[in-house]
């Protein structure tokens, strides 16, 4: 059973969002990171790169695959996790907190609107 | 099989520190018999058969005339005129459409039967140091049939028996994928399904875990065994993927020998070679570019993390001339230094 919590923003394609100020965080979620496996690499945009909603802007490879990552929302990338990036595993172990991939600063405040609620994520992964 | 069961690295690591188990009922088994098998099976396959006594078997290719390979599978001699192929199960159908078609040209063909079995076995292969403490304890000895045997640790390398487990009984051979010690079990279902269970509750003190196709994938591209569709294929033939070892030159006529023959003299266009990242890279993968002097000489067969080594390793085919020194794998439009290193990737530390 997937751990989903409550107080996020999802992805069809399993990223999650915590909007603070203007600016999203975004990583993957624990039902993402199970179904991925042991993570071993972690790619991430540079700073100041502007990305629309749906791009691909990150890559987390597993021992078995390469998937791409792709920005919730629209606006510029602000700050990335470093610590992901030395230490992959975090996305496996605490991917809602240490293992957090970049930040965005929203171009538009109302876009998490579009975004799916804690309960219909929890549907589409059928927990 | 799944991909993994409680995680790819941690079965792997199991392997290699004490035991996995894994579910391989997907291979197919096809079974050769009669006065003329010996001599049927010694024309369509690369090594010697002659070589084998009643219970021992050995690794081998069979090959079209063109040298490229059809399968590369294990033969046992069971018994005298008694054969038992062990092939891949995505290459079972081909397998034997080929065996037939040349059963069909073969003079002696009254005097082989030839039958797939695949639909009849199961099997399991429990792999890694600590198997030998507990596998006597699950298949119990002595053997009744082939490799004549007290116990089945008393096995050698390559050799199989049959024992009773279940009601149909088990054949039992000390092979495996994994570079590590280890047996492979092949039977029907009931008694296979029954192997698992005892080898999972005697193994767990040894610390034995189910493992998954993840971590067949990862630890027998640690050893550099070829997986089919990767680094052998139709249009690869066993010298270009450096298995010569495994083609007997002096036994005779053989399917594919004239090209294999030429290729050992007079060499090959291509060569599999193995590789490490030499630095923080992500994971290579099957298909990325192998550069060389400054151009893309060749291709990534097999690659991935190592669970191992803990760094980016992988096989891939490069000319003879680049088959030595530093190289680059373009990795999603960059390029990351790699270093050809001998076979096996992994060596075991004692």
């Amino acid at each position: 059973m997937s751990n989903v919590p409550s107080d996020l923003k999802y992805t069809k394609s399993h990223e999650w969002v915590r909007v603070s100020g203007g600016v999203a965080t975004v990583g993957i979620t624990d039902h993402a990171q199970h179904e991925l496996t042991d993570i071993v690499f972690v790619e991430l945009p540079q700073t100041g790169r502007t990305v629309k909603a749906g791009d691909a802007c990150a890559v987390v490879e597993s021992v078995k695959t390469a998937s791409d990552i792709y920005a919730p929302l629209s606006g510029e990338i602000v700050e990335v996790n470093k610590s992901a990036v030395e230490n992959p595993a975090l996305a496996n172990t605490e991917p809602y907190g240490g293992g957090w991939f970049f930040k965005i600063k929203l171009a538009d405040a109302g876009e998490p609107n579009k975004l799916m609620s804690p309960e219909q994520y929890t549907a589409q992964i059928g927990g | 099989m799944p991909v993994q069961y409680s995680g790819l690295i941690a079965e792997h690591l199991a392997v290699r520190n004490a035991a996995g188990i894994f579910d391989i009922s997907h291979m197919g088994e096809v079974t050769v018999n009669g006065a003329a098998a010996e001599a049927f099976l010694n024309y369509l396959l690369t090594n010697d058969v002659r070589k084998l006594a009643p219970g021992q078997g050995q690794y081998t290719l069979m090959c079209r005339e063109s040298g490229g390979v059809i399968d590369d599978l294990y033969v046992y001699k069971l018994s005298t005129a008694v054969y038992l192929l062990i092939v891949n199960a995505s290459r079972t159908a081909n397998d034997v459409a080929w065996l037939r078609e040349q059963w069909n040209k073969f003079p002696r063909s009254d005097d082989v039967n030839l039958t797939d079995a695949s639909h009849n076995y199961s099997a399991v292969a429990v792999q890694g140091p600590r198997v030998k403490d507990f596998i006597a304890d699950c298949v119990r000895g002595p053997s009744v049939s082939a490799m004549r045997v007290n116990c089945v640790t008393d096995l050698k390398k390559n050799q199989i028996a049959g024992f009773h487990l279940g009601r149909g009984g088990v054949l039992v051979s000390r092979t495996g994928y994994t570079g590590e010690d280890g047996f492979e079990i092949v039977g029907e279902a009931d008694a296979i399904q029954e192997a698992w269970e005892i080898i999972l509750k005697k193994g767990e003190p040894y610390g034995i875990k189910p493992c998954g196709l993840g971590a067949r994938d990862t630890l027998r591209t640690e050893m550099c065994y070829p997986l089919y569709g990767h680094e052998l294929d139709e249009q690869t033939t066993p010298m270009e993927a450096g298995l010569g070892h495994f083609v007997s030159m002096d036994k005779g006529e053989f399917i594919g020998r004239a090209v294999l023959a030429e290729q050992k003299a007079r060499g090959t266009k291509k060569k599999l070679i193995a590789f490490k990242m030499t630095g923080k890279s992500p994971p290579p993968r099957p298909h990325y570019p192998i550069w060389a002097g400054g151009a893309a000489v060749g291709a990534v067969t097999s690659g991935t993390q190592s669970p191992s080594l803990n760094i980016g390793i992988g096989m891939g085919f490069v000319p003879p001339d680049r088959a030595t020194g530093d190289i680059e794998i373009e990795i999603r439009g960059n390029r990351f230094p790699a270093a050809i290193v001998p076979k096996p990737i992994y060596r075991k530390s004692h």
